[in-house]
Formats: C-alpha cells, sequence, structure tokens
C-alpha cells in the first residue's frame, strides 16, 4: 500500500469515454443519439493492486473493463498500460499485450466454447502464441494450470458442459492464466455463482494474486465481495465514478451520497440488526444514459442536491488523504 | 419453507463416476441406431443409394445406354425387373446409374454451397459494418430468383454437362446457407467466448473458423441436409427440362420427362419408377440429417 510515489501506476485510465450511437433508418441511417456508457472516468492501478469497481447494472463497469481490453475501441480517452496506449496500438503490439492482460468473464457457461475439450481450451492460447511449441510439454503446463486452479488434471479431457458452474469458472480463470499475464480484469467474475462456490472462487483468486504477483481490475455489484479482495475501491454512477479510495475508509466512511445510498442496501447478516436497519433507497429510477442530467448526473435522486448541481459538473477532489469524491456539497 | 436434503441419487451419479473415457466409433453407431429409428431408416436409404451409386457396374443387370429394340416398353418381369423405356433399355439398370449421377450432382452441389455458404456466412456476421451490408444486399438479389430460375440461367451461361449443373445448383443454394448461418452467427458472435477468444489475441480467421463456426453447425448440418436433397431435385428438374444432364447418361430426371409426357398410361412404370427413386433418396437424406443433427450435438448426444 505504501509503494513509492516515483512508481508509475500499471494501468492508468485517462478520460475514458465511450458512447454507442443510436442510429435511425435503414438505408440513410442518420445518427439520433448516444448512449453515453462510459463518460470520462479516470483511475490508476498500481502493480500487484486489486482495485475494486462497483456500481449498479447499467453504471458502464463492463463497458470500462472491455475498452481496457480493448474489444471495444473507446469514444475518447487514453488507456495507458505500463505506459504505452492501448487505442493507439498496432497489430503486432497488441498480440503482445494479449499477453499481459487476461479476462474472467461473468458467466462460466457461455464463457467456454461447447465444442472444445477443457484441455484444448486452456492450451490454445499456450500454441498460438508459440509459448510452448512442444505439444507435450503443453499438455503437461495444462495439468499444471488445472491443479493450480483446483481442478483434477483428469477434466482436460471433458467438454465444459459436463462440469459444474464453479468447475467452469476455475477453467476460465486456468485459460486467463495460460499466457502467464501480469493484470486480470474480473469481470463479475463470481456474481453468477452460488455463495458457497463464490468463496472458494474469491479465495482461489487471492491466492493466485499473491503467487503470481497479479494485478486486478475487479469488477462486482457485490459490496462484501469488493470489500474482502480489494484494497482500493471506485463506485460508478452513469457512466462516471463518484467516488474512490482505500477499500475499509469507503465502506466505513462513505462521502458521495450516492455511495451512502449504495451502502446502506446491503443487509446486514444478523436477522435482529438487520429490522431496526436504517435503510433510505435514492428516489427515483436511474436516469437514462441516452440523455444523462446535467450537471452532477446523481442531482435528481441526491437528497443534498442545491441549485448548483444542475449546472457544473463535479470534478473527483481529494476531500481526504486517498479519498476522491466527485461531489460539490460534501467536505 | 421446505429443507431439502442433498439427494442421494444425484450424489451418486457425481461427473467423477459419469465420465466416460473414451466412445468407440462402434459404440457411437450402436448408440445412433437406438436413439433414432428414423434417422436409421434414412440412413439405410442413403447408403443402398451410395451403394448402388459407386457399384452400378455390378449391380446392373444390362447396360443402361443399350438400346433393345425387341424388348420396347416391356412391363417390368423376371428379366427387366422393373421394365424397359420406349427405347427397350433396362430401367432398373438405368435407375442404378442415375443414383450415381444424382448424389455426385446432388452431394457436390450441396457441400460445396453449403460450405462456401458457412464461410461467408459466419465471417459477414463477425466483421459486420459494411462487409455485412454489401455481402447482405448481394444475398439478396441472388435470393430474389426461385433455385430453379437462377440454376436456369447459369447452365443458359456456362452451357449444359454434369460439371456445369453442379455450377449451376451451387450458386443459388449458397445465399440460402449464408442467411441462415449469418443470423445463428450473430447470435454466437456475442457469446462471451468469442470476446475470451478476442482478447486471447487469436487471428479473425481462427475466431471465425475455430469458435464460431462450430457453433452453428446445428443449423448448418440441417440445412446441409436439405440441400443435397433440393440439390438432387434440381439436377432431375434441369434433366426434366432438357438442360442438366443430356442423354443418353442416366439420369432420373431425363427418365421421368421420357416417360411422363407420351408413356404415363400406356407404360407407367418408365415414369413411376424414377420418380419414386428421388422422393425416397430425398426423404432418406432429410430424415438422416434431422437424426444427424442431434447426435452431433455434445450436449444432447450423453442423454
Amino acid at each position: 500500500m505504501n509503494a513509492p510515489i516515483a512508481e508509475r501506476p500499471l494501468l492508468e485510465v485517462r478520460g475514458l469515454a465511450m458512447h454507442f450511437p443510436i442510429s435511425e433508418g435503414i438505408v440513410l441511417t442518420r445518427k439520433i443519439g448516444d448512449v453515453k456508457a462510459v463518460d470520462g472516468v479516470d483511475f490508476d492501478i498500481k502493480r500487484g493492486e486489486t482495485l475494486g469497481l462497483v456500481g449498479e447494472s447499467g453504471c458502464g463497469k463492463t463497458t470500462t473493463g472491455r475498452c481496457i481490453l480493448r474489444l471495444e475501441k473507446p469514444t475518447a480517452g487514453e488507456i495507458l498500460f505500463d505506459g504505452q496506449d492501448v487505442n493507439r496500438m498496432e497489430r503486432r503490439e497488441l498480440v503482445a499485450l494479449r499477453r499481459r492482460m487476461q479476462v474472467i468473464f461473468q458467466d462460466p457457461y457461455s464463457s467456454l466454447n461447447p465444442r472444445m475439450k477443457v484441455g484444448d481450451i486452456i492450451s490454445e492460447p499456450i500454441k498460438v502464441h508459440g509459448v510452448e511449441p512442444d505439444a507435450r510439454r503443453r499438455r503437461d503446463k495444462v495439468r499444471d494450470l488445472l491443479s493450480v486452479c483446483g481442478l483434477d488434471p483428469k477434466f482436460a479431457d471433458r467438454y465444459p458442459h459436463e462440469m459444474s458452474g464453479g468447475q467452469r469458472q476455475r477453467v476460465g480463470i486456468a485459460r486467463a492464466l495460460a499466457l502467464d499475464p501480469e493484470f486480470i480484469v474480473c469481470d463479475e467474475a463470481v456474481s453468477a455463482l452460488d455463495v458457497s462456490i463464490q468463496a472458494q472462487v474469491v479465495n482461489l483468486l487471492e491466492d493466485l494474486r499473491e503467487r503470481f504477483g497479479l494485478t486486478y481490475l475487479f469488477i462486482a455489484h457485490d459490496l462484501s465481495v469488493v470489500r474482502h479482495l480489494c484494497q482500493r475501491v471506485a463506485v460508478m454512477y452513469l457512466g462516471r465514478i463518484v467516488e474512490m479510495a482505500a477499500s475499509d475508509e469507503l465502506f466505513d466512511n462513505p462521502l458521495h451520497p450516492y455511495t451512502q445510498a449504495l451502502l446502506s442496501a446491503v443487509p446486514i447478516p444478523d436477522p435482529r440488526v438487520e429490522a431496526g436497519r436504517e435503510f433510505r433507497p435514492p428516489r427515483g429510477e436511474v436516469p437514462s444514459p441516452i440523455n444523462p442530467p446535467s450537471g452532477c448526473v446523481f442531482h435528481p435522486r441526491c437528497p443534498m442536491a442545491v441549485d448548483g448541481c444542475r449546472q457544473a459538473r463535479p470534478v473527483l477532489r481529494e476531500l481526504r488523504p486517498r479519498h476522491w469524491v466527485a461531489c460539490s456539497e460534501v467536505n | 419453507m421446505t429443507v431439502t436434503l442433498p439427494n442421494p441419487a444425484a450424489t451418486a451419479a457425481s461427473p467423477q463416476d459419469t465420465l466416460v473415457p473414451k466412445r468407440t466409433a462402434w459404440a457411437a453407431a450402436l448408440a445412433f441406431v437406438r436413439r433414432q429409428p428414423l434417422g436409421t431408416f434414412g440412413l439405410v436409404i442413403v447408403v443402398v443409394m451410395f451403394l448402388a451409386g459407386g457399384l452400378a457396374e455390378w449391380i446392373a443387370p444390362f447396360d443402361p445406354e443399350e438400346n433393345d429394340f425387341a424388348a420396347m416398353m416391356e412391363a417390368p418381369s423376371l428379366v427387366h425387373w422393373l421394365g424397359t423405356d420406349q427405347f427397350g433399355r433396362d430401367i432398373f439398370s438405368r435407375l442404378v446409374f442415375g443414383a450415381r449421377t444424382a448424389l455426385i450432382v446432388g452431394f457436390s452441389s450441396a457441400v460445396l454451397g453449403g460450405v462456401i455458404g458457412l464461410v461467408m456466412g459466419v465471417a459477414s456476421a463477425y466483421f459486420g459494418g459494411w462487409f455485412d451490408l454489401i455481402f447482405q444486399r448481394v444475398l439478396d438479389v441472388l435470393m430474389a430468383f426461385p433455385l430453379i430460375i437462377l440454376a436456369l440461367a447459369v447452365v443458359a451461361v456456362f452451357g449444359t454437362g454434369v460439371f456445369n449443373v453442379i455450377i449451376a445448383i451451387t450458386i443459388p443454394l449458397v445465399p440460402r446457407c449464408g442467411r441462415v448461418v449469418r443470423a445463428s452467427a450473430l447470435a454466437v458472435r456475442e457469446v462471451p467466448y468469442v470476446d475470451a477468444a478476442r482478447a486471447l489475441g487469436f487471428s479473425h480467421s481462427r475466431i471465425v473458423l475455430r469458435h464460431m463456426v462450430p457453433n452453428v453447425l446445428a443449423p448448418f448440418l440441417i440445412l446441409l441436409s436439405a440441400f443435397v436433397g433440393q440439390a438432387i431435385l434440381a439436377e432431375a428438374s434441369l434433366s426434366y427440362l432438357g438442360l442438366g444432364v443430356q442423354e443418353p447418361v442416366p439420369a432420373w430426371g431425363l427418365m421421368l420427362q421420357g416417360g411422363a409426357e407420351e408413356y404415363a398410361t400406356t407404360a407407367p412404370w418408365i415414369a413411376v419408377f424414377p420418380g419414386l427413386a428421388i422422393m425416397l433418396t430425398v426423404l432418406g437424406i432429410s430424415l438422416f440429417g434431422d437424426a444427424l443433427r442431434d447426435a452431433i450435438d455434445p450436449k444432447l448426444r450423453d442423454r
């Protein structure tokens, strides 16, 4: 946590925006608007750190992850991975980037090709990138990866549909590790699993982080998992980061009204305390990202909103040491 | 609220136990016969047609192109099992040799048209954008003509003969396959394993051929089996119209034409047997293709 300030972050995201155009007409298409899925996001991730990215469905956290992986081409902004801009990479640089940056998906059922055996799924990247041209040693590596991920090496001969959700997710993790990456985007990597399996996979991700010195961007909506796994957390709302701080600081002292509302929605695992808990859901619905509110995007639902919130878009300010908030009203 | 205890039967059948090592081809074939009686019926017809076409020289009792003017339009008998036509040629022998023509033309054009359509359809869905738009409009133009009309146009340009008939039937099949395959490929493109393949830095051709094509095979095989039937029908139609295979090469469509026009009442066997051959073959291929789709889907296989 107390890394020297001089060290450059592994990943720097600067002003990232992803607007999906909405068009009308079949032959003569014209643009009638944009879905502003991500609208100006900045953050850094240091080497070895895990940053949690939380927010409700549709807030743009998955799109942010996809832009970093260059599965989408962002509308604006820079994504610097180890100092290099991911969006300006040529084909060859991009292939090199793929070896250093990987992804684990949410749905363990659709993230594995159903026509391929588990062993082929894991060995394909090793083969394509020419990491291990020898077929026998490649097979050994697949067995190693399977056991590292807590699976019996015998699973290499199975098809994904012959396995449970938790086992499949471990295969997805083994595939992500096949190229020895430094950085992994975990896109809701445990959200689709049931709770007992979730804990196992979270522990596996922690073990792997220590063992291989991995850096994670952990995208999730389950706040307790995020608190457990992440050193720092960024909260997203309608395509923007509203608050970012060290995990404990954010959960214990949320400053932004949206974060406070989000945290108040987390149930407490004690029925008596839970019954007396004060829950203040933000009023209204999440506005459409096609026409986001002016100024602070949270102002129509915010209990603290004043006239000024309608005009100026608040910037992230460091209100406490390493605790950034995008709200003009809190101090 | 009831508490559900783990079902002992369910836990006993853990994946470790149900894991079958390697299924032999023989066991797979037996399983197919047991689970797909109609498909097996279709398979038998297809096999019989293949045997007839492949071993025609040994099966046919007469030369299919030899005229016997002493035995014209004879009814089925012990000598000529299915009778003779107006030139005294043995109908059974011509049917057997006609199976060869039908299968060569049917399979070549169906496979050719199907595979071209498959790869183009998946590529169109994968790349999207302008490529997809232009490709789809080209397919629209080709689809605007009925199969037989387009085939007729191609024959008119290239001329008749077995090879040209294959080309003529292949061309109208490509858009029919491309359109259906593209629709399933559009769904497959959005599935995370394709994103995973992109994130792993695989080439476009690898993603299209290894990750997308195998996952649209189920609709493709159904199409392909329908295509073989359609292609055999189209070949028969072209030959019937005199624009396909030319006399005296034995082809079912030609035989039908020779028999149906003048002798439908006086010597019905001349037209009935080639008609039956066409019908049975198309039916058999469709039944088999249907069953094959169920059998090769790994998700349906071990049930």
